[in-house]
C-alpha cells in the first residue's frame, strides 16, 4: 500500500495528475465492472520550480494523426537517428538538431525525470495581457468607493505593458476611452438592447471601413493598435489618468424610486467588453473582470425585474418553472461565454451583495472560460479585496500566476479513448482516433480550450478502455497517455508543456488485487463528484443522487467483502475505506444538495469544485474539522455533532469557510476574561491557536474563505451545525449512539461510516432494494437548518431533499 | 374704388419724389423741404446725366402727394411730362417738382395714385429746379418714348387715361358718383371707415381714389370713374391707352394711334399711373400714423402693417396681436362665397410691443382658475353679457347662460355693466393673461423650467468653415442672456451640450466636475440619453466647466475627417433629454449637411432641377420620409422646440429638415456656402436674437368663434393632432399662425362676430399661463361693406400661405391658377356688386384692395411659385416655411421689398427716405438705393453716382473701385456714411432676422441677384410685369363678368 500512496504521490508532484486507477484493467468489459470509470485529475499548469523550460521546440510524430511528441516512453534508435512512436507506433527522424543524440546524450524529453516537460515557444510576437474591468456602478456608496480603491491598487499590480481597459455600467453601459487628454470621453450604450459584435465594433469605430487603401501602406502593422488604443491602453502610459477616471466614478445617476432595484444592464456590458475584445485583441490573454453588486435587471441577461416585491428566482421557483428570466439570460450568457472562449478570452466575475446576483445565469461565463468567479457579501470586506489582490499574486518567478488561451490535447495508446473532461473548458470539438463515443463530461473532442488558468487549475479527464476481451495485452504492456497544453504565460511567451504518463495493464480477473490496491480512493471521489456534478447542471438532484448511491454500492458490491445474511461482516480494504464516507458527505455537499442553498451559491460551489485540486476539492467534499483543547495538539475530529464539547475549540475548513467555534465552558472563560490573566497564559494560547491556523489558511486560499469566529449558541454557530452529522440529535432507527466513542480521526473516521455502509450495504445486497439505502442515508436531509436561510433564500420544502 | 387707371403714367410715378417736396413747397407751402431738396439736388444731377435711361426709374413713395391732390388739376399733365423727363435726364428732375405741383391737381381728379407718386418724389428733385419746368418737361417728354405722346396730355403716359382731361371734370364729377356708390372708395365712403376717414377734406376727393391719399396713389381712380372706364386703356376718356392687351375694348383709342410707336410696344400703361404700393403706405403713415389706436369700436380696420401707430386697448386685442382680412364680415355663407374673400386671420399671440405698450396684464383667479363658460368653455371676457344683477352672465360665444361663482360676483350699474369692469382686465381689454391652475399642467403638474440644448454638427465641413469654433466662441458670452421672465436676476432656463457627427456626443458639465465628460453614443438608430444629472445645468452654477467645454469643442474635434452626419437621432436625443428631465424646451441645431450615415431620418440626395414645372414638383416641397413627423409630433408631445440653424455647401433637403422646426415652432435659419469672414455677423446676431428672444413652451392655442363661423383652416409652425387645437412645442415673439374661418351659420349684424384666442403656455420661468385675446367684428349684409373693410396685406398673408401650402400637394401651376382666379373672382364681385356701371374695359379695384393685383403678382413670381434658374429647391424649401409663420408686415415686405433711394433726400433728415417701387425704371444711375425684403439687403450704386458720394460712402476714389458684393460699409466719419449705415442698422433692427448687406454695382454680375427683387419688372423666370399682371387681371375679371 504504502508503495502505492507514494507513487501516487510521486506521480501527483511530478505530473499534476491522479488516477482513479493506477493500474489498468486490460479489457472495456473489466474497465466497466470497476464502477468507478478510469479518469485522473490533472493539473496541467502545476507549479514544478524545479522544471526550468526549455527553450526549443517540441519534436512531432510525423503521422498527421498523431502528431505526438516526443517523449521518454519512445523507442529510440540512437544510431539511425529515429524514434518511435509510442502511441501510434511510427517511426520517426529526428530533426536535423538532434544529430549529436546518443544514449548519454539525450534530450531533456528523453529522460524519464522529464515525463513532464515544458517547451517555450519562440515564434511569434508576443502580445500583452489584456486586463478589461467592467464595473458596475448601481452600488452603495461605500461599497463603489471600497470598488474603486480595489481597483486603483490593483493598477499597480500589474505588468506596466499589460493593456487595461474600462467599462462601466448601471442603467447605461460606458466603454471609457483611455487615450483622451483633457475631457474624459467614454461610448455609451443602451443598457436594454442587444447588439451583435459587429455593432459594437461599428459604434465603437474598431472598423476602418473607409481608407484602407492609403493607411495601408505606411502603418499597416501599427493599425492594429492603433484602433484599439482608444479603449486599451498600456498601463504605464495612463496610470494617472485611468486612476483619476476610477477616483472619479460616480454612483449610476439615474434615479432609483422606491421599492425598485436599479436598473443595471449587466448583459449588455458584458455584451460590449467581449465584442471590443474580440474585434481588437482575438486569439491573445485577456481577462474580462466583471465587478457587479447585484443582478442584472434589464435588457438582455437580465435575471429579475426592477419591482423589489417580485423576489430574485430561488431554487423553489426553478423547480416550479417559474423563474422567467432564466433560460433566456442563461442562454444570453452561454452565447456570450462561448464566443469569449472561442477569442482565448476569459470572463471573471466577482460578485459582491447581500442578495444574488445571478450567477445561476452567468456561471458559465466563467465557467467556460476559465475565468474567476467571487462570491460576497460587499466589496468593502476583506474577503473581496484579499481575493482581488490575490489573483494578481506571483510564483517564484515573478511571473503571474495565470496563463490564457490553453489548448489541451489528450493523446491515449490504442486501448483507451477519452471520454469527456470536466473542468473550467469547452471542447474544441477536435474529433480523432482516440476519442470515445461515449461521454462523460465534455465529450467527443480530444482536445479543449481553456481560456484562463492558474497552477491550480485542475481537469478531470475520464478515459474508456476500448480493448476487447479477447484481445489480452501483453504480460508487461502499458498503457501510455499524453497530455499536451499550450498556453500563454503571462510572461506573454507562448509554451507547450508536455506530460507523458504509462500505467500497467492487469487483467482484472486474475490480478484484481493489483488493480484494487492501486485504487486511488480520494482521485476516484473527486472523480466520482465531478461527474455528479456535472450531471447535477442538468438533471433532477434526487437522480443524480440515486446514481452515485447506486453506483457506490455497486462497488462496494464488487470490492467489498460480506458473509452473506451478516451486514456486521462487510468489510472494505484499506484502499476503498475512505471511499463511502466521501460519498457520504458529498450527498449532504453543496455540490448536489441545493436545499438552503441560493441557486447563486450552487452555482458558485459548483463553479470551484469543478476547477480546484484534489486536495482542495476533498475538503471541499468533506470539510476538515479540528479540535483544540488543553489536552494536547491539536487533532481532526469527526465531523459529528459528537465532536462538539463545551471545553473544546473547533477549527472547521469548509474550503469556503473557515469557522472557529469555541465551546460552552470555552465561551464562558472567556467571557470571564481569563485570557487576560497572567496565570491562564495557557488559555490564552488556547484561544489563539486556532486562529493562527486559521490565518494561514486564509492566507493561502482562493477565493478567501468566509471567516466566521463564533462561540457555542452564537448565532453564526449554524455554519458549523449544518455540517456536522448531526447524530446526537436523532434517534434513528440504528442507534447512532454506539458509534459515538470510536476511534475518530481522520484516517480512522471510516470506522462509522464503514459500519454505516456495511448495514446498509448489505442491506440493499440482500433485498435487492436501493431504495431502503438511500432512505436510509436521507436521513442526513438538512431540513432541520433550514430556517437559518443563509442568504435570505432557502427553500420551504424539505420533503425534497429527503428524497423519496 | 376703382382704379382703373392702372396704366398709362408710369412717369408720374417716377417723378413722384420729386413733386413731392414740390409739393410741400409749392402746394403746401411751409415744408422746409426747399432746403434740403438743393443738396440732393446737386447730387443726383451729377448721376442723371449718366443715368439717361429711359424710363425714369420708379421712385418711391410720395405719400404727400395724396394730400397734394388738392393743387390745380391742370398740372397734372405737366407732372407726367416731368416723369418722362424725369426718366430721361438729371434735368427733367427738376422740372419734373414744378410740374408736380400741377400735378397734383391732376391727379387729385382721378386718381390719388398718380398723384401720390408725383408727390413722393419732390424732396430731392425739387431743388433743380422748378423753373426749367414746363419747358423741358414737355420737350423731355417728347423725347419720352412713352410720355412723348402724352406730353400734351398727361394721361396718355399713365394710364392711358386720359385723366388730365378728364380730370377737372372728373374730380367735379367723382364727387358725386363716387361716393355715393362708395364702392368705389372703400376707404373713404364707409362712415365708419376708422381707417381712413380721417383727413380727406372732401368726401369727393377721398371716393376718387384721391381719398386715396390714405391708401393710396391710385392714379386714375378719380378719372376713369367718369369716363374711362378700364383699366388699361379707358377709352372714354380723353386718352385712351394703348395697352391692347389691358383691354380688348379700349384698344380703338384714339390715343394709342397717337403715340409713338415705340411706346405702344413698351408700355401701353403708365406705370404711375397703376395702383402704387409706395403711395398706399404713405399715405396710411400720414393720415393714421399720428394718433394711437383705439380699440374700443367693433370693427375697426387698423392702420397698415408699415405704419407706426399706437395701440390703445379698448376691448379689443391690438392689430399686433391679430389682424383679419376683413373686419366686416358677411352674415352668410352665401355672400361670403359670392365674395370669395378669405376671411381669416393671421394671430401673433406672443406678438412683441413696442416699449410704449403695456404687455398684457397677468390676472391671478387663484386656486379657482380662470373663468370661462361652461358650454364653450370660453374665457371671460370683456362681450360677456352680465345678467340677472350680475349673477349669472351670457357667454359671447355660444349664448349660454352661467351663474357667476359667489367669489366672483359683483353689483351691475344702470348701464348693465359690472361696477369694476375698469379693475378687471378680463372685463374690460383685449388681451390679458390668467395665472394657470395646476388642471391646465400636464400630469397635473407644475411644470419645471424649460431647458436650452445646443446640439453642434463638428463634422469636417463644420469645422473646416470655423462655424464650431466661432460658435463655441459665441455661445461662452451668449449663455448670460437666456430669456428671463420680467426682473429675475438670472434665467431660470438650464443648458446642456451635444456634439455629433455620425455619432452623438453628450456632455456631462455638472458644477462639480473639474472638467466635462464625453459621452459618445453611437448607438444612432435607437437613440438615447445617455446621462441625467449634469446634462442639464444651471449657467451660472457650470460656468467653469462650461466654458472649458466651449474651450475644447473646437480642439477636439479639430483634426476630425468624419464628413457623415445624422440628424433625426440628434432631435430624438434632444426630445428623450427634455423627457427624461421632465420639461418642455428648445434644441439649438447647428448642421452642415445632407445627413446620409446610416440611421433612422438617413436622406438622400433626391434633388432634380428636372421636375420643375411638373406634376412631380411638389414631390421637392415633401420630405422624403414621414419618420421626421413622428420625430415631430413626439416633439410636440414634449413641448420640444427645434430650432435649425443651417450651414450648407450643397443641397441639405431643406424640405425635410425643416420638417420637425416646422411642426414644434421652431426656426430654421440657412446660410449657404458658410464662411466666418462673410457670414459670421448675420449668424451671430441671428444666433443671439434666437437665443434671447421670449419663448412660450408647450403651447396649445384655441380659437373660439361665436356662433355662425368657425375656424377651419390653420397655417404656421405647429402640429394639430385634432381639428381644434393648435399644439406649439414652442412659440416666440415672431410666430405668426393664420386661422382661416368658414361660415356654418347665419352671423348677426347686431352682435356681430367675436374672436378668442386663448393660448396656453409655459413661460422661460417655467410659469403656466393662458393668455387670451378678444376680437369682435362687424358682421354685414351688404358686400360692400365687406369690400371697404378689407386689409389686402392680411390678405396676401394668409393666400400666400395658402398658395405656398397648396405646392405641396398640386403642381404649382394650378396653386398660381387657382390664387389668379381667386384674385379675380374678388375684383369681379365687387364689380359686379360694389361699383357703379361703368364700361366694361374699365378696371375698378376696391380701394382697400388696389394692391391685391401688384401684391398678388409678387406672391406668383415668388421663389417658390415661379423659380429662376438661380434658385436651388432648398431656397424654394427654405422660403416656403418661411412664409409659413410669417406675419403681416413681413409678407408685406418680403413680397414686395421696400427700396429706399438714399442719395435723393438730405442727408440731415433723421426719417428715412420715402420709398420708391421696386422696379428698374425707378433706380437713377446717379444714385444709391437700399432694397430690402426682410431677408435680404442690397445698396444698389448707380453706375454715375457723384464721387463724393462714392467717397463718402465707400472710401474709394471711383465706382470703379467699389468692390461688388461688400458686405460691409467701411466706417467713415461723415454724414452720409453715418446716415447710411444708421439706416441699414434701422433696418435691421425693424427685422427678425439679420440681413446681411450686399453692395451691388450697377451692371455688374451681381446686379442680376438684385434685379430679382424689383418686382414691378418682369421677372427673369418669366414672371409677369406688375403692368401686364394688372392687365391679365383685368381681362380675368372681364371674362368672369361677361
Amino acid at each position: 500500500m504504502a508503495t502505492y500512496l507514494e507513487f501516487i504521490q510521486q506521480n501527483e508532484e511530478r505530473d499534476g495528475v491522479r488516477f482513479s486507477w493506477n493500474v489498468w484493467p486490460s479489457s472495456r468489459l473489466e474497465a466497466t465492472r470497476m464502477v468507478v470509470p478510469l479518469a485522473c485529475l490533472l493539473t496541467p499548469l502545476k507549479e514544478r520550480p524545479d522544471l526550468p523550460p526549455v527553450q526549443y521546440e517540441p519534436v512531432l510524430c510525423s503521422r498527421p494523426t498523431c502528431k505526438a511528441i516526443l517523449n521518454p516512453l519512445c523507442q529510440v534508435d540512437y544510431r539511425a537517428k529515429l524514434w518511435a512512436c509510442n502511441f501510434c507506433f511510427q517511426r520517426n527522424q529526428f530533426p536535423p538538431a538532434y544529430t549529436g543524440i546518443s544514449e548519454v546524450n539525450q534530450p531533456a524529453e528523453l529522460m524519464p525525470q522529464f515525463s513532464t516537460i515544458e517547451y517555450v515557444i519562440q515564434r511569434g510576437a508576443p502580445s500583452p495581457l489584456i486586463f478589461l474591468y467592467v464595473v458596475d456602478t448601481c452600488l452603495e456608496e461605500d461599497d463603489l468607493q471600497a470598488l474603486k480603491e480595489s481597483l486603483q491598487m490593483s493598477l499597480s499590480l500589474l505588468p506596466p505593458d499589460a493593456l487595461v481597459g474600462l467599462i462601466t455600467f448601471g442603467r447605461m453601459v460606458q466603454v471609457h476611452e483611455l487615450s483622451c487628454e483633457g475631457i474624459s470621453k467614454s461610448y455609451v450604450f443602451r443598457g436594454t438592447k442587444d447588439l451583435t459584435a459587429k455593432q459594437i465594433q461599428d459604434m465603437l469605430g474598431l472598423t476602418k471601413p473607409a481608407m484602407p487603401m492609403q493607411q495601408a501602406r505606411p502603418g499597416q502593422p501599427q493599425e492594429h493598435p492603433f484602433v484599439s488604443s482608444r479603449f486599451l491602453q498600456p498601463i504605464h502610459k495612463i496610470d494617472m489618468n485611468l486612476t483619476d477616471l476610477l477616483g472619479e466614478l460616480q454612483r449610476d445617476p439615474w434615479p432609483v424610486t422606491q421599492g425598485k432595484r436599479p436598473l443595471r444592464s449587466t448583459g449588455v456590458a458584458l455584451s460590449i467588453a467581449v465584442g471590443l475584445l474580440e474585434g481588437t485583441f482575438p486569439n491573445t490573454g485577456a481577462r474580462i473582470m466583471l465587478f457587479t453588486g447585484g443582478p442584472p435587471t434589464q435588457g438582455p441577461g437580465m435575471v429579475v425585474g426592477d419591482e423589489l416585491k417580485v423576489p430574485i428566482r430561488s431554487w423553489h421557483d426553478i423547480e416550479k418553472d417559474n423563474a422567467r428570466f432564466m433560460k433566456k439570460a442563461t442562454k444570453h450568457y452561454e452565447m456570450l461565454a462561448n464566443r469569449t472562449a472561442t477569442n482565448g478570452h476569459c470572463i471573471d466575475i466577482y460578485a459582491c451583495a447581500l442578495d444574488q446576483t445571478g450567477l445561476l445565469e452567468m456561471k458559465c461565463c466563467a465557467n467556460l472560460t476559465g475565468g474567476h468567479m467571487v462570491m460576497g457579501d460587499s466589496f468593502n470586506t476583506s474577503l473581496f479585496k484579499q481575493t482581488f489582490q490575490r489573483i494578481f499574486t506571483k510564483d517564484f518567478n515573478g511571473d503571474f500566476r495565470m496563463a490564457f488561451g490553453a489548448t489541451l490535447e489528450v493523446k491515449t495508446s490504442r486501448e483507451l479513448k477519452v471520454a469527456g473532461a470536466i473542468g473550467p473548458c469547452v471542447s474544441l470539438n477536435v474529433k480523432g482516433p482516440c476519442v470515445s463515443e461515449n461521454e462523460l463530461g465534455v465529450g467527443g473532442t480530444s482536445q479543449w480550450k481553456i481560456c484562463g488558468m492558474d497552477p491550480t487549475s485542475t481537469l478531470g479527464i475520464y478515459f474508456e478502455v476500448v480493448n476487447q476481451h479477447n484481445a489480452p495485452i501483453p504480460q508487461g504492456g502499458r498503457g501510455a497517455i499524453q497530455f499536451v497544453t499550450q498556453y500563454q504565460h503571462s510572461s506573454t511567451q507562448r509554451r507547450i508543456r508536455v506530460t507523458t504518463i504509462a500505467r500497467n495493464w492487469a487483467d482484472a480477473q486474475s490480478q484484481l488485487r493489483h488493480i484494487e490496491a492501486a485504487f486511488d480512493q480520494e482521485a476516484a471521489a473527486v472523480l466520482m463528484a465531478r461527474l455528479g456534478v456535472f450531471r447535477a447542471e442538468s438533471e433532477e438532484g434526487p437522480d443524480v443522487l440515486r446514481w452515485l448511491d447506486r453506483q457506490l454500492i455497486r462497488l462496494c458490491q464488487k470490492f467489498g467483502q460480506y458473509n452473506k445474511e451478516d451486514p456486521t461482516s462487510f468489510r472494505l480494504s484499506d484502499s476503498f475505506s475512505l471511499y463511502p464516507q466521501f460519498m457520504f458527505h458529498l450527498r449532504r455537499s453543496p455540490f448536489l444538495q441545493v436545499f438552503n442553498n441560493s441557486p447563486d451559491e450552487s452555482s458558485y460551489y459548483r463553479h470551484h469544485f469543478a476547477r480546484q485540486d484534489l486536495t482542495q476539492s476533498l475538503i471541499m467534499i468533506q470539510p476538515i474539522l479540528y479540535s483544540y483543547s488543553f489536552h494536547g495538539p491539536p487533532e481532526p475530529v469527526l465531523l459529528d455533532s459528537s465532536s462538539i464539547l463545551a471545553d473544546r475549540i473547533l477549527l472547521m475548513d469548509t474550503f469556503f469557510q473557515i469557522v472557529i467555534y469555541l465551546g460552552e465552558t470555552i465561551a464562558q472563560w472567556r467571557k470571564a476574561g481569563y485570557q487576560d490573566m497572567p496565570e491562564y497564559e495557557n488559555f490564552k494560547h488556547l484561544l489563539q491557536a486556532p486562529l493562527d491556523d486559521a490565518q494561514e489558511i486564509l492566507q493561502a486560499r482562493f477565493p478567501m474563505p468566509r471567516y466566521i469566529n463564533t462561540e457555542h449558541g452564537g448565532s453564526q454557530a449554524r455554519f458549523l451545525l449544518s455540517k456536522v452529522n448531526p447524530s446526537q440529535t436523532h434517534n434513528n432507527l440504528y442507534a447512532w449512539g454506539q458509534v459515538r466513542n470510536c476511534q475518530v480521526s481522520r484516517g480512522g473516521g471510516q470506522a462509522l461510516f464503514e459500519k454505516l455502509v456495511s448495514k446498509w450495504i448489505s442491506l440493499a445486497l440482500e433485498t435487492e432494494f436501493t431504495q431502503v439505502f438511500c432512505w436510509g442515508w436521507g436521513w442526513g436531509g438538512n431540513f432541520e437548518y433550514c430556517s437559518w436561510g443563509g442568504r435570505g433564500h432557502w427553500c420551504g420544502s424539505p420533503a425534497v431533499h429527503s428524497i423519496i | 374704388m376703382n382704379v382703373n387707371q392702372s396704366a398709362p403714367p408710369v412717369p408720374p410715378f417716377g417723378q413722384p419724389q420729386p413733386v413731392y417736396p414740390g409739393y410741400h413747397q409749392s402746394g403746401y407751402g411751409g415744408q422746409p423741404g426747399s432746403t434740403a431738396p438743393p443738396t440732393s439736388y446737386g447730387a443726383y444731377n451729377g448721376p442723371v446725366p449718366g443715368y439717361q435711361q429711359t424710363p425714369p426709374p420708379g421712385v418711391s413713395r410720395a405719400p404727400p402727394s395724396s394730400e397734394a391732390p388738392p393743387a390745380s388739376t391742370a398740372q397734372a399733365p405737366c407732372g407726367q411730362a416731368a416723369y418722362g423727363q424725369f426718366g430721361q435726364g438729371d434735368v427733367q428732375n427738376g422740372p419734373s417738382s414744378t410740374v408736380q405741383m400741377q400735378r397734383f391737381p391732376g391727379s387729385q381728379p382721378f386718381g390719388s395714385v398718380p398723384l401720390a407718386p408725383v408727390v413722393s418724389q419732390p424732396a430731392v428733385l425739387q431743388p433743380f429746379g422748378p423753373p426749367p419746368t414746363s419747358a423741358q418737361v414737355t420737350a423731355q417728354l417728347a423725347g419720352m418714348q412713352i410720355s412723348g405722346a402724352v406730353a400734351p396730355a398727361l394721361p396718355p403716359v399713365g394710364l392711358g387715361y386720359g385723366p388730365p382731361t378728364s380730370l377737372a371734370s372728373a374730380s367735379g364729377s367723382f364727387p358725386n358718383s363716387a361716393l355715393p356708390p362708395g364702392s368705389q372708395m372703400t376707404g373713404p365712403p364707409g362712415p365708419p371707415p376708422p381707417m381712413h376717414s380721417s383727413q380727406q377734406p372732401g368726401y369727393q376727393l377721398q371716393q376718387n381714389g384721391s381719398f386715396g391719399p390714405a391708401r393710396g396713389p391710385q392714379p386714375n381712380y378719380g378719372s376713369p370713374y367718369p369716363g374711362a372706364s378700364t383699366f388699361g386703356s379707358q377709352p372714354g376718356p380723353p386718352q385712351p391707352l394703348p395697352p391692347k392687351r389691358l383691354d380688348p375694348d379700349a384698344i380703338p383709342s384714339p390715343q394709342l394711334n397717337e403715340l409713338p410707336p415705340q411706346q405702344k410696344t413698351r408700355h401701353r400703361i403708365d406705370p404711375d399711373a397703376i395702383p402704387s404700393p409706395i403711395q398706399v403706405i404713405e399715405d396710411d403713415r400720414n393720415n393714421r400714423g399720428s394718433e394711437p389706436f383705439v380699440t374700443g369700436v367693433r370693427g375697426q380696420v387698423p392702420p397698415l402693417v408699415t405704419t407706426n401707430f399706437l395701440v390703445k386697448d379698448q376691448g379689443n386685442a391690438s392689430p399686433r396681436y391679430i389682424r383679419c382680412t376683413s373686419y366686416n364680415i358677411p352674415c352668410t355663407s352665401d355672400m361670403a362665397k359670392q365674395a370669395q374673400v378669405p376671411l381669416a386671420a393671421v394671430i401673433k399671440p406672443l406678438a412683441r410691443l413696442p416699449p410704449e405698450e403695456a404687455s398684457p396684464y397677468v390676472v391671478d383667479h387663484g386656486e379657482s382658475g380662470p373663468l370661462r363658460c361652461n358650454r364653450c368653455k370660453a374665457y371671460m371676457c370683456p362681450f360677456m353679457q352680465f345678467i340677472e344683477g350680475g349673477r349669472r352672465f351670457q357667454c359671447c360665444f355660444c349664448s349660454c347662460i352661467n351663474d357667476v361663482p359667489p367669489q366672483y360676483f359683483q353689483h351691475l350699474d344702470h348701464t348693465g355693466k359690472r361696477v369694476d369692469a375698469y379693475d378687471r382686465p378680463e372685463l374690460s381689454l383685449g388681451s390679458y393673461e390668467f395665472l394657470a391652475t395646476v388642471d391646465y399642467c400636464k400630469n397635473n403638474k407644475f411644470p419645471s423650467p424649460p431647458a436650452f440644448i445646443f446640439m453642434i454638427d463638428v463634422s469636417y465641413n463644420a469645422i473646416r468653415s470655423g462655424l464650431v469654433r466661432l460658435l463655441c466662441e459665441e455661445l461662452k458670452s451668449l449663455l448670460d442672456f437666456l430669456p428671463r421672465e420680467g426682473g429675475a436676476e438670472e434665467s431660470a432656463i438650464r443648458v446642456g451640450f451635444v456634439t455629433y457627427n455620425k455619432v452623438l456626443h453628450f456632455y456631462n458639465v455638472k458644477s462639480s466636475l473639474a472638467q466635462p465628460q464625453m459621452m459618445v453614443v453611437s448607438d444612432v438608430a435607437d437613440m438615447f440619453v445617455p446621462l441625467l444629472d449634469g446634462f442639464l445645468v444651471n449657467v451660472s452654477e457650470s460656468r467653469a466647466v462650461i466654458t472649458s467645454l466651449l474651450d475644447q469643442i473646437p480642439e477636439m474635434f479639430a483634426d476630425t475627417r468624419e464628413t457623415e452626419t445624422v440628424f433625426a437621432p440628434v432631435i430624438q436625443a434632444g426630445m428623450e433629454a427634455l423627457k427624461a428631465a421632465e420639461c418642455a424646451g428648445k434644441l439649438f441645431l447647428f448642421h452642415t449637411s445632407l445627413p446620409i450615415a446610416e440611421a433612422p431620418g438617413k436622406l438622400k440626395n433626391r434633388d432634380d432641377r428636372k421636375l420643375i414645372n411638373t406634376d412631380k414638383e411638389k414631390t421637392l416641397f415633401q420630405p422624403q420620409t414621414g419618420a421626421y413627423q413622428t420625430l415631430a409630433k413626439e416633439c410636440v408631445a414634449q413641448g420640444c422646440c427645434v430650432d435649425l440653424f443651417l450651414f450648407p455647401n450643397q443641397y441639405v433637403d431643406v424640405a425635410t429638415l425643416s420638417v420637425v422646426p416646422q411642426l414644434t415652432g421652431g426656426s430654421v435659419y440657412k446660410y449657404a456656402c458658410f464662411q466666418v469672414e462673410n457670414d459670421q455677423e448675420r449668424f451671430l446676431s441671428d444666433l443671439r436674437r434666437d437665443v434671447q428672444k421670449v419663448v412660450g413652451f408647450d403651447a396649445v392655442m384655441r380659437v373660439r368663434t361665436s356662433t355662425g363661423i368657425r375656424a377651419v383652416d390653420f397655417f404656421g409652425a405647429f402640429y394639430m393632432s385634432n381639428t381644434t387645437d393648435v399644439e406649439l412645442a414652442g412659440l416666440d415673439g415672431d410666430k405668426t399662425v393664420t386661422v382661416e374661418f368658414k361660415h356654418d351659420d347665419r352671423l348677426n349684424e347686431e352682435s356681430g362676430a367675436l374672436l378668442q384666442c386663448a393660448l396656453l403656455y409655459t413661460s422661460c420661468a417655467g410659469q403656466r399661463r393662458l393668455r387670451i385675446h378678444n376680437l369682435a367684428l362687424n358682421c354685414c349684409t351688404q358686400l360692400a361693406d365687406l369690400y371697404r373693410n378689407c386689409e389686402t396685406d392680411t390678405l396676401i398673408n394668409y393666400m400666400a400661405k395658402f398658395a405656398y401650402r397648396g405646392v405641396l400637394n398640386s403642381p404649382v401651376k394650378t396653386v398660381r391658377d387657382t390664387l389668379i382666379t381667386q384674385c379675380a373672382q374678388i375684383l369681379a364681385c365687387y364689380r359686379k356688386n360694389c361699383a357703379s356701371p361703368s364700361s366694361a374695359g374699365q378696371l375698378i379695384l376696391p380701394e382697400c384692395m388696389k394692391l391685391l393685383p401688384v401684391y398678388l403678382n409678387c406672391v406668383l413670381k415668388s421663389d417658390v411659385l415661379q423659380p429662376g434658374a438661380e434658385v436651388t429647391t432648398d431656397d424654394r424649401a427654405y422660403v416656403r416655411q418661411l412664409v409659413t409663420s410669417m406675419d403681416v408686415a413681413e409678407t408685406n415686405v418680403f413680397f414686395y421689398p421696400r427700396l429706399l433711394p438714399l442719395t435723393k433726400s438730405p442727408i440731415e433728415s433723421a426719417t428715412e427716405p420715402p420709398a420708391v417701387r421696386a422696379s428698374e425704371e425707378r433706380l437713377s444711375n446717379g444714385d444709391i438705393y437700399l432694397l430690402e425684403n426682410g431677408l435680404n439687403l442690397f445698396l444698389w450704386v448707380g453706375a454715375s453716382v457723384q464721387q463724393g458720394v462714392v467717397q463718402s460712402l465707400f472710401s474709394v476714389s471711383s465706382f470703379s473701385q467699389i468692390t461688388s458684393g461688400l458686405s460691409v460699409l467701411p466706417v467713415l466719419d461723415n454724414p452720409l456714411s453715418k446716415k447710411v449705415r444708421g439706416l441699414i442698422d434701422s433696418l435691421r433692427a425693424q427685422r427678425s432676422r439679420y440681413m446681411k448687406l450686399i453692395v451691388v454695382k450697377q451692371e455688374d454680375k451681381l446686379e442680376m441677384l438684385f434685379k430679382h427683387f424689383l418686382v414691378e419688372d418682369k421677372s427673369l423666370s418669366g414672371g409677369a410685369s406688375y403692368v401686364d399682371f394688372l392687365c391679365h387681371m383685368h381681362k380675368e375679371i372681364r371674362q368672369l363678368l361677361s
